[in-house]
Parts: structure tokens; C-alpha cells; sequence
């Protein structure tokens, strides 16, 4: 029997080109009298080194152009909390100042003017107390913020380890092992330790705040509260948090610290639930990241992190910025980085309002409810739990529409084969189905839940309009129906075995996974890491 | 006699404004009153500042109000203080606007995005000389001050490990690393936050305003984690001479033991060594050198926001910061800052890199370094000014006897004539003119040339040396010949009106701080929030 041999497709691509004998001739621009000449340009582009000459720049812009349109429709990504649309007239701001660089302030005045008034919009929404002052900055993402916020505690530890004359180089940090991996991330290069406080489904997939205590001792920088579980949605109770350090402190005598990552969050609790107490007007909380890029509603490249008063923010992570006659001062981890995306969100701000951002979070949430609701209702369990009712629904209900009515959360839905249908249909595997709304255009990602409940694997989601909804309900059922039937079965099991594939584009020219990995998946660092680490 | 009063510009507007009889009417919004787009409800109420609008405005007029506002900042072509490189062809911000929304990290949906990231990588190790283009390894990041930091933190977290391994403490003494003091502010930053001490090595005269090589190694020690040297110096634009530094930290490995390896920031020459002086070694051909950055945004001539950091092999690359993302039947391993990204930076890199290739790099490299030629003579000629960058310094080219030279000349186009140097000119008073004028401030050039449009920074340089104040002018692709005329003729009139006492210019002079004002409220920071500046170069770069 002939082992079977790997095809490699680059080669089997040299041997069929044609091979003319007079090779310079394949050299001569013989199409320039065409409006774009692609391909006699495009076959002289070397893929992994800088071409010795270059090509038009209208057939680069092609050769790029057909090639981008390999990637995926952003409208019918369900997987990530990115934003992927913005009003034209948001787009023309953007192509205006997408030569415009944010930290160039003797050059672009304007835009650091409205930089600034983004940060004092955002204090107020998140409610910074009047007799304090917050300060805050841009950032590219919430990786960005989070690290900052990180950073900001772990300095004020050490200084007071330091003035105490106590050893201040074992630190350590508290969250849910729901959390996105940007926290552990900070951690490791920071030399925090990540202590991971275990979730499971009795906590709802989310960190539960009396859980948390038991990790906290005198080397604890702070506590990380996720506001929008990335897995499933739902908000961590910062409230109760708050309150047990309090219980915490006066036993102990320990002050700790919340930061909050709201990423998602930040812009939808407070449009979507304008009294629920979970920012700056919780005592406890010193810092707050969010994503401009998610509900904020702005295009990627945008993050946000405000302080809830400048003393928690040492002098020594502070940089000075000398401009013509002033000093600007500065605390981010890039430096020169796009002024674009700062003037979009401002142009949200003003185009929408409280009260457009807010219709905005009701349409997702009612959309969610819908969706969760017809997956309750066939063949599978909802783990999120914005659907649900509220435990205390609100006393005066403005309409039937209000997320008051029902448990808070993000517009996120998570779900996962019911144990009835599993019963009945062991040989359909969940992942499956991802593959399959693959097929109609839908990305459906297919998780394994936090670390603690490993076994349940989840779909999750983030809204859209109306119609789609129904599309989506359709497609979902429609092909959860189809692997009922046996003679789906076969088909799935070749279309989802990812032995026989091959990207030559992404083998190549990168580095060898041995590198990372010694030759195995899933040993990427030594530590293991546990968070979240699928776009988010 | 009266002490003079502040005004206060916002109450002074508050006051000014139309007082209507029932104030609450303005935060109201008539939907009936939105008849015109231009400014519409904003074109006379007051923009809410400081807080979000209880209520949106149309698309039309949030467009029309930001992009006005934004008419304030300034042209960024006339911008010759900053590296940053701000035109591209149509074609590309067609691409860009294109792929506006799409996320980088995001391989589930834009896998193509992520080949041409790649492609990037392996050009770039390429360009570098990396001993093996597929060993290498890499990632695009927001600017150099990712990058940089990502290369210190991996020296550092080596070095970690090698204390670990050796049984030794990794807090006391903990690590630190060695720069020239003219260093920019991102490599101070990271030695700061990731808690490294950073040893500042002086700059003189003599070491050409730059990082000195024997003087450096005082600083090193067997808890240095790395060197970083400076391929373009932020204030003059001299190279520092990476090949000095290797050769002299291969005697001190053979004397002690200790290999300490360098990271080239080349933040701005990264992208024109290669093209300009391809022979120069400062890349990965020295095998000391671990890991290089650059910004594509400066001369990899694309939109600001993106950067890339290379290093030679995953050796250099610990494990333990690298994070999977796993994907649809792949795993990704990242290691970065930043998380979620645009993409559209790097497609406009990629762009670049297929339109312009080699020879489109070293053409604009080429023409870059002639335009900067151009003006540092001009203004050593001038007898005002004295030039401190070598852009246009005469060097023996080895090979080429004394009497060819003379037989034949110099050849004055060719750039191996030429000191290998960034097309930066950075220039002062003259000796001469400073004696003939000592109550003129090098400063006001500035301000009137800012009246001219031109934005041409007055900065201290380097410690050490913070008593000499420079003029610097970053000549970009889009300073063409053109221009340059035009900027050589504005400073010499300007110079020469100043230096005639009972000119108007004169008092002009004096008005140091035409924008100041404008920032003084929206949430400014009191004065001395920051730590003392210990010198680095930071201003805009």
C-alpha cells in the first residue's frame, strides 16, 4: 500500500507555467497601451521580497484590490464586536485626516482639541464625580487601555511597597477566567502574576465577586472587573465587588483597586441602562477602558482608558511634550498613531447623541431577544441572558422595548446544542454547524466555554438588523435540520477535517509553527494561557 | 495702577451670546428649525464641549462642524519639523478607504489581509538581510514605539531567563540598558515602564551629536540587556555606527563572557540605508544585531499608524511572550501591544512596496538626500547659519585613488560621495552671526518663518549638549526642489529682516506662542504632572 504523499501546491503551480524559451521577452511591457496592465505587471511581483522594480501604481492598486476580495464580508461577521460600518459622511472626515497624526500638536491643534473634549464626553458619561479630576486618552484598541490601566496600579503598589520598605517585586492581579486575553497578556509582560478566579455556569460563565476574595492578599495590584463577558455577555457585578473589598478592607486593612474592562461595555450600559451603577460612580473603581471600535460605533484603531482622578496616575509613567510654548503630557504606548479615528468618534458623538446611541443599544438588545428566543424555542440551549426577565422588573415601564425589563447584559447571544437534542443526535457535533453557516455566508464562531466548564461549547454573537435576524434564524434551523438526517453526516465529515488543507500563502514565507510550538499545537508558552483569544 | 486681569475667554463668549427668555429651550432640538445643512443646529448654539449631546444632530452638519474645526490644524505638507510622511498616490487611499473597517487581528474573516502582512515580514527581513527569511520573524505594529518596545522586552525578558537559569536575582540588581542620550522618547519609555534602568550615554561634539561608541561601553555590564542604537538620530540625523558598537561588544564578549546583544532603532533610516547606501552594514549582515524597527509611516512612505519590528530568528524571540490565537483550523501566534487594528495601514505598506519596489524607494531616497544637500549648502553658505547635519559631508571613498579624484572630480550626484545620513538639516546661528547679533534668539526664526507657514522646530539638543539650539528641517518626498528654493530664500529674508534692529519683525519676534492659548481649558493638566524630562528626544518625530 503507497503512503500517501503531501502535494505541495507551490511547486505543482512553477511546473505548469509555461516556460518560454526567449525569457526576456516575458519581460517587456508590451501592455502598456492598456488602461491597467495586471497580469504582464503582476507576474514580475515576487511575493516575499521587495520587487528590484516596481509596477503602475494603478495595476498595484488592482493587483491588491482582486486580492483583498479573498477576505470575508464584514456585515456577516457574527464573531467579532468590531464595527465595521460607518455614515459616508464619516468616511470623508476619515479620508480628510488619515494623513493627520494624533500626537503632532505645533502641526494639528484641531484634532488634540477634539481629543481632549472625547475624553470629557466619556468622563461624564461614565460618570467621574465633579470634585475630582479625571484625564484620560486615546488609545489604539483596548489591549492598548487595558495595559495602561494595569500599568497606572502596578506603579502605585510599588511606590507604596517602596515608602512601607516591604519587597515590591512579586505582584499580582485578579480576574475571571472569562477574560479577554489582553489581561493576561498585560500580566505576563509586566511581571504581574495573572491569578484567574474560575467560572462556571452556576456564575453564569462570569467572574462572581465572593470568589474573587479568597485570591487577593497584600500583593494584589488590583482587581479586573469585565463588564461584557466576551464569551457570553453578561456584565460582572462590579457593585458587589466594590462592596466586599470594602468588607475586605476594613478586616484587613487592604485597599484594593477596580479597574473595569468595559470594552464592549463602556457604550451600552450607559445608553442602555442609564441608572445601573457600574462606572466612576462606584467608589472603588479608578479606571475604565473601552472600545471606540465596538460600540462606539467608530472603525477599527480606537480605544479609550479614563482615570477617575490624576493622582492615581504616577508622575513616573507620565511623559512630558514640548511644544511650541506649552507642554502637553502624555501616557500611551504608541506615539505617532492616526488622528482619524479620534475625529470619528466625535463625529458619532455629535451625529447621534445620547439619544441615537441609546435607540442604537435598544435595537441590538431587541434583536438578541429575538434570536435567543427562537433558539430557546428549537433545538438549542441560550447561555446568555439578556432574553431572561429581570429579576425586579422596572417599576415604571416606558415601553416594552426597555432593556430595564430584562437581565442586563451585552447584545450578545451564546448557545449550544440542547441535552435533548444531544440525546437524540449523539453523532452531530456542534462544530459542524459553524462550518455549514460558513458555507451561506455567516461566521458563527464554535467555542469552548471558560476554562472551568471545558466540556460546553458555544456560539456566540452579535446583533443586526431585523430581516437578517429571520435570515439567520432560518439558516441556523435549516442546517441544524439537515445534520439530523444521516446522509448529511458524510459530507460534514469531510467538508470540516482540516487535515487536507493547505495555504501555501500562509505556510509560506512565515515562520515554521515549530518555532513557537515544537512541532505540537497548544504549547505555544510555557505558561498556558487560559483567556480568550479569538478576535474580539 | 491696576493689576492686569485675565479674561476669560469661554465666560467672556457666555456673556456675549443671545440670552434668550427661557433658557431651557436650548437644549431642546426643534426638528423644524434643521432646514439648512450648512452648520445647521450648531451654526449658532453653543456645541455641546463636554459632554455627549442629549440629543444628535444630521450627518451633514456633524460632517460640515468637525471638518471646519479641523481647518484649524495645519497643512501637513509645510509640516518640516515631523518624519512623518503624509501623501499618497489616489490608488492607495482608494485601497485604504476600501478596507477602512477591516480589523487585522480578525484571520476568521480577513485571511487575505493576513498574507499580506506576511509578505510585509519577508520583505522587510529581506530588505534587512536577515540570514534567513524564513527564520525570521516579525509583526507590524502602530509606530515605532510599539516596536521598540516589543524589541526591549524581549532582550529583557532573555536576559530574565538567563539569571534564572544561572541562579541569580533578576530585582537586585535588575536589568538595564544602554542608548545615546539624543535617543527619542519611545526608548526611555520603555526602559521606564517595564522597569529597566536606562543608562544614558552622553553625546558631545565630537561623537557627532550621537551615540558614543567607546564611552557606551563604561555604561555596559553583565545586567545590560541590550544596546540600543539609533540608525538616525532624531535631532541631526546622523547614523550611529552600529558596526563600531558590534565590533566593540565582541572584544568585551571575549573579555568577560557577557554577549550583549543591539537592537537597531531605525525608526527613520530602516527605510533608507538599504535604498541609499545598500553597503552600509548596520542590518541583520551583523550577527549581533537581534532585532530592528522602523516605521512605515516615515520613509516606508505610507499614512501614519503603522510600524514593524523584525527579528532574526525565533532565538531571539522568548516563548513565553508569544500569545496563539486560534482560528478555524489554524493557530496564530502574536506578539503585540495592541490587539485589534486596522488593516488598511499595512495594505497601504504592501502597496507601496509592489508600486515603488527597489527602485522607487532609492529613487525617493535618492532625491530626498540631494534636496537636503541642496539646503544644508545653501545655508552654510550663507555665513548666517552654521549646519550640523553630514547629509552633504564629502567622505573618502575607499577604492578611489587621489589622483582619479582629481583627473576626473567629483562626482556630485552620487550619494557614495556623501556621509550616509537621513535627509535631515539641522542648523544653528553661526559663531560669526551670534557675535555681530548676541540679543537675537535663535528662536524667533521660528515663529516668523511660522508666519511664512513654514513649521521649522527650535529645539535644545541632546544632554550634554542642551545648551546649542538647532533649527531642523526633515526633507520629505513631497519637499520638492521647488519648495526648497522658496524655504532657503524665507529663512535668509527672514534672518536678515531680524538682524535689522528697527524692523517691525523685530518686536514680532517676541510673540513665542501664537496656539498656546487656545488650549487651556479642555481638561489640561497642571503644570509639572510629569516627571522631570531626563532629555530624550520627545517632540513630535
Amino acid at each position: 500500500m503507497p503512503l500517501s504523499r503531501h502535494i505541495d501546491a507551490d511547486s505543482v503551480i512553477e511546473q505548469s507555467k509555461e516556460h518560454p524559451h526567449k525569457k526576456h521577452l516575458v519581460h517587456s511591457r508590451s501592455g502598456l497601451h492598456q488602461s491597467w496592465s495586471r497580469d504582464e505587471d503582476a507576474q514580475l511581483v515576487p511575493k516575499y521580497e521587495l520587487p528590484a522594480v516596481g509596477i503602475p501604481s494603478r495595476s498595484a492598486y488592482h493587483l491588491i484590490h482582486d486580492e483583498m476580495n479573498l477576505d470575508g464580508n464584514p456585515t456577516l461577521n457574527l464573531a467579532s464586536f468590531v464595527h465595521t460600518w460607518m455614515p459616508e459622511e464619516a468616511t470623508k472626515l476619515i479620508m480628510e485626516t488619515i494623513n493627520k497624526n494624533a500626537v503632532d500638536l505645533d502641526e494639528y491643534p484641531a484634532s488634540q482639541v477634539i481629543h481632549n473634549r472625547c475624553v470629557s464626553m466619556i468622563a461624564n458619561l461614565w460618570k467621574a464625580p465633579k470634585d475630582a479630576k479625571a484625564i484620560g486618552t486615546a488609545t489604539a484598541g483596548s489591549s492598548e487601555a487595558i495595559m495602561l490601566g494595569g500599568l497606572a496600579m502596578k506603579k502605585r503598589w510599588q511606590e507604596e511597597r517602596k515608602k512601607a520598605g516591604k519587597d515590591y517585586f512579586h505582584p499580582n492581579i485578579v480576574f475571571g477566567a472569562n477574560a479577554q486575553v489582553a489581561l493576561e497578556k498585560f500580566a505576563r509582560y509586566w511581571d504581574v502574576e495573572a491569578r484567574l478566579v474560575p467560572v462556571h455556569a452556576e456564575t453564569d460563565f462570569v467572574m462572581h465577586p465572593p470568589d474573587a476574595l479568597q485570591y487577593i492578599d497584600e500583593n494584589t495590584i488590583g482587581v479586573m472587573v469585565i463588564m461584557g463577558s466576551t464569551y457570553t455577555g453578561h456584565f460582572e457585578n462590579v457593585q458587589l465587588m466594590n462592596d466586599l473589598l470594602d468588607e475586605h478592607q476594613a478586616k484587613t486593612g487592604l485597599d484594593i483597586k477596580i479597574h473595569v474592562d468595559a470594552a464592549s461595555g463602556g457604550f451600552v450600559a450607559p445608553f442602555a441602562y442609564p441608572t445601573f451603577k457600574w462606572a466612576f460612580d462606584v467608589p472603588r473603581v479608578v479606571s475604565i477602558n473601552t472600545s471606540g471600535h465596538k460600540f462606539g460605533l467608530v472603525y477599527p484603531g480606537l480605544g479609550w482608558i479614563l482615570w477617575r482622578d490624576e493622582k492615581y496616575l504616577h508622575k513616573d509613567l507620565i511623559f512630558e511634550l514640548h511644544y511650541l510654548g506649552s507642554t502637553e503630557y502624555s501616557y500611551t504606548l504608541n506615539f505617532s498613531k492616526p488622528a482619524a479615528p479620534i475625529v470619528a468618534q466625535m463625529y458619532n458623538f455629535l451625529n447621534l447623541g445620547f439619544e441615537g446611541y441609546r435607540k442604537i443599544a435598544i435595537k441590538d438588545l431587541r434583536n438578541a431577544r429575538t434570536l435567543s428566543r427562537a433558539l430557546e424555542k428549537t433545538y438549542f440551549k441560550v447561555l446568555s441572558n439578556i432574553h431572561k426577565p429581570a429579576e425586579k422588573p422596572a417599576t415604571a415601564v416606558a415601553s416594552e422595548d426597555d432593556p430595564e425589563n430584562f437581565q442586563r447584559g451585552l447584545p450578545v447571544v451564546s448557545f449550544m446544542l440542547s441535552d435533548a437534542f444531544k440525546a437524540e443526535y449523539p453523532h452531530v457535533q456542534q462544530v459542524w454547524i459553524q462550518s455549514m453557516l460558513r458555507g451561506k455566508g455567516w461566521i458563527v464562531p464554535n467555542y469552548g466555554a471558560p476554562p472551568a466548564e471545558e466540556k460546553s461549547e458555544m456560539l456566540l454573537r452579535e446583533t443586526l438588523s431585523a430581516d437578517l435576524i429571520e435570515r439567520l434564524v432560518t439558516d441556523i434551523l435549516e442546517v441544524t435540520e439537515g445534520l439530523m438526517s444521516s446522509g448529511g453526516l458524510a459530507t460534514m465529515a469531510a467538508a470540516t477535517s482540516t487535515v487536507g488543507l493547505h495555504q501555501p500563502d500562509q505556510v509560506h514565507g512565515r515562520p515554521d509553527q515549530s518555532n513557537f510550538a515544537d512541532g505540537a499545537q497548544g504549547s505555544g508558552s510555557e505558561m498556558g494561557q487560559s483567556t480568550y483569544a479569538k478576535q474580539c | 495702577m491696576a493689576l492686569s486681569k485675565h479674561i476669560n475667554a469661554d465666560r467672556l463668549l457666555q456673556e456675549a451670546r443671545d440670552h434668550k427668555a427661557h433658557s431651557h429651550h436650548f437644549t431642546g432640538h426643534d426638528k423644524s428649525k434643521t432646514t439648512h445643512a450648512y452648520g445647521a443646529r450648531y451654526g449658532t448654539d453653543p456645541i455641546p464641549k463636554y459632554q455627549i449631546p442629549s440629543k444628535g444632530t444630521d450627518a451633514d452638519s456633524a460632517y460640515q462642524i468637525i471638518h471646519d474645526e479641523l481647518a484649524l490644524d495645519g497643512s501637513p505638507l509645510l509640516n518640516l519639523a515631523s518624519f512623518v510622511h503624509t501623501w499618497m498616490p489616489p490608488q492607495a487611499d482608494k485601497l485604504m478607504a476600501e478596507n477602512i473597517s477591516k480589523n487585522l487581528i480578525d484571520q476568521d474573516e480577513y485571511p487575505m489581509t493576513q498574507i499580506l502582512h506576511t509578505r510585509c515580514i519577508s520583505m522587510l527581513a529581506e530588505l534587512w538581510h536577515a540570514p534567513s527569511s524564513k527564520q525570521a520573524i516579525g509583526t507590524a505594529t502602530t509606530g515605532s514605539s510599539e516596536a521598540i518596545q516589543l524589541g526591549g522586552l524581549a532582550m529583557k525578558r532573555i536576559w530574565q531567563e538567563k539569571r534564572k537559569a544561572a541562579g541569580k536575582s533578576i530585582h537586585e540588581p535588575g536589568p538595564n540598558i544602554v542608548m545615546g542620550a539624543n535617543a527619542q522618547v519611545a526608548l526611555e519609555k520603555f526602559a521606564r515602564y517595564f522597569e529597566v534602568e536606562c543608562r544614558l550615554v552622553p553625546v558631545s561634539v565630537e561623537s557627532k551629536y550621537r551615540l558614543d561608541t567607546k564611552k557606551a561601553m563604561e555604561f555596559v555590564d553583565e545586567n545590560t540587556i541590550g544596546i540600543f542604537v539609533i540608525l538616525g538620530s532624531t535631532y541631526t540625523g546622523h547614523y550611529e555606527p552600529v558596526k563600531e558598537m558590534s565590533d566593540l561588544l565582541d572584544e568585551y564578549e571575549k573579555k568577560t563572557g557577557h554577549s550583549v546583544p543591539i537592537h537597531v532603532d531605525g525608526a527613520s533610516g530602516a527605510f533608507i540605508a538599504p535604498f541609499a547606501t545598500p553597503k552600509l552594514e548596520w542590518d541583520f549582515r551583523l550577527p549581533r544585531v537581534v532585532s530592528i524597527n522602523t516605521s512605515g509611516h516615515k520613509f516606508g512612505l505610507s499614512y501614519v499608524g503603522v510600524g514593524w519590528v523584525v527579528w532574526r530568528d525565533k532565538a531571539h524571540l522568548p516563548k513565553d511572550l508569544i500569545f496563539e490565537l486560534h482560528y478555524l483550523g489554524s493557530v496564530e501566534y502574536s506578539f503585540s501591544l495592541n490587539f485589534s487594528r486596522p488593516a488598511h495601514p499595512i495594505i497601504a505598506q504592501y502597496f507601496n512596496f509592489i508600486h515603488l519596489g527597489f527602485e522607487g524607494f532609492r529613487a525617493v531616497a535618492l532625491s530626498d538626500l540631494k534636496n537636503a544637500r541642496l539646503l544644508a549648502r545653501a545655508l552654510d553658505k550663507s555665513g548666517y547659519y552654521t549646519v550640523l547635519s553630514e547629509v552633504h559631508q564629502l567622505v573618502n571613498q575607499p577604492g578611489l585613488l587621489e589622483n582619479t579624484k582629481k583627473a576626473v572630480g567629483i562626482d556630485e550626484e552620487d550619494v557614495e560621495n556623501y556621509a550616509p545620513s537621513l535627509p535631515v538639516v539641522a542648523f544653528r546661528f553661526s559663531d560669526k552671526f551670534k557675535q555681530e547679533h548676541p540679543d537675537l534668539q535663535q528662536k524667533w526664526i521660528q515663529t516668523l518663518l511660522r508666519a511664512k507657514g513654514w513649521i521649522v522646530p527650535n529645539y535644545e539638543l541632546a544632554p550634554g549638549l542642551e545648551s546649542i539650539e538647532i533649527l531642523r528641517v526633515v526633507v520629505r518626498e513631497n519637499m520638492t526642489e521647488a519648495l526648497m528654493d522658496r524655504l532657503v530664500t524665507d529663512i535668509i529674508e527672514v534672518t536678515e529682516d531680524i538682524a535689522k534692529t528697527n524692523s517691525p519683525m523685530h518686536a514680532l519676534a517676541s510673540s513665542s506662542n501664537p496656539r498656546g492659548s487656545a488650549r487651556k481649558h479642555d481638561g489640561h493638566i497642571g503644570e509639572g504632572s510629569g516627571r522631570a524630562r531626563s532629555g530624550t528626544y520627545q517632540k513630535t518625530c
